[in-house]
């Protein structure tokens, strides 16, 4: 049975059923993100002062290029989710909040790529 | 239909903090942090990706004193992050929301974060031959 009024029927208010899917993109990334930060906090120890030829060597092997790759795109997915969490929370006026999503996304897609071309080209350039 | 006047809860106000409520918020406010984290990785990869100089110049800029706290920080940000978000984890699958349990895992992620980070920067030190 349909509980909502006529008047927010028509206006088209109400759950857009697509919260399920982001709550659970979020959880996912989450898991994937625990391996993949611990991973990264052990491996990128030695690369800490390092210099390019040492680095490119690191990122060169094809084991940590996957890794990084892989970290890449479940931290900019986990933060582009969670930050439209927050901005939902405590932008309230329609524009801000579309234009604040609007560029969280985009933010989230130009490091991501730019991180993982980055990544490829240091690892594999010849 | 006019909504900017309904009224908002919780009042913080009127609350006196306690560890499951600072957590809550602490989680989110490293979660937030973690985006100049995020950036800064993005930063250090591509800088390698533009060459020898570029790379060198990021890694002074990162082993600088004003780096390594940003660095600390950044660590500190990540650590609680992460065991805090395996506890909402927990949650998630119906665990652990007993209040005497609550307050035992949150003391459990005070307690990991500052060891977790503490290993990290002593391993960065070592790694770098106490530089």
């Amino acid at each position: 049975m349909d509980m909502r009024t006529a008047q927010s029927r028509v206006r088209g208010l109400g759950s857009a059923k697509e919260g399920v899917a982001h709550w659970w993109a979020e959880r996912l990334t989450a898991i994937a993100l625990v391996p993949l930060v611990l991973w990264f906090a052990v491996a990128a120890i030695p690369m800490v002062g390092a210099d390019h030829a040492a680095f490119k060597a690191w990122v060169g092997e094809f084991g940590n290029a996957l890794l990084l790759v892989l970290l890449t795109i479940a931290l900019f997915h986990h933060a582009q989710l969670g930050l439209q969490v927050v901005v939902e929370d405590y932008v309230h006026g329609e524009a801000a909040k579309v234009t604040c999503l609007v560029t969280i996304k985009f933010w989230a897609i130009l490091c991501g790529v730019a991180t993982i071309m980055a990544i490829l080209r240091v690892g594999f350039a010849a | 239909m006019k909504s900017e006047n309904r009224p908002l809860s919780p009042h913080l106000g009127i609350y006196r903090p306690q560890l499951t409520s600072v957590l809550s918020i602490l989680h989110r406010m490293t979660g937030v942090a973690m985006v100049a984290g995020a950036l800064i990785f993005t930063y250090w990869i591509t800088a390698a990706a533009y060459g020898p100089e570029h790379f060198e110049r990021a890694q002074s800029v990162l082993g600088s004193w004003f780096g390594r706290v940003v660095l600390l920080c950044l660590t500190v940000s990540l650590y609680y992050h992460l065991c805090n978000g395996i506890r909402h984890l927990a949650w998630d699958a119906g665990l652990g929301f007993a209040l005497p349990r609550l307050q035992a895992t949150g003391w459990l992620v005070v307690a990991a974060t500052l060891v977790l980070t503490l290993i990290t920067w002593f391993a960065a030190y070592a790694a770098r031959g106490g530089a």
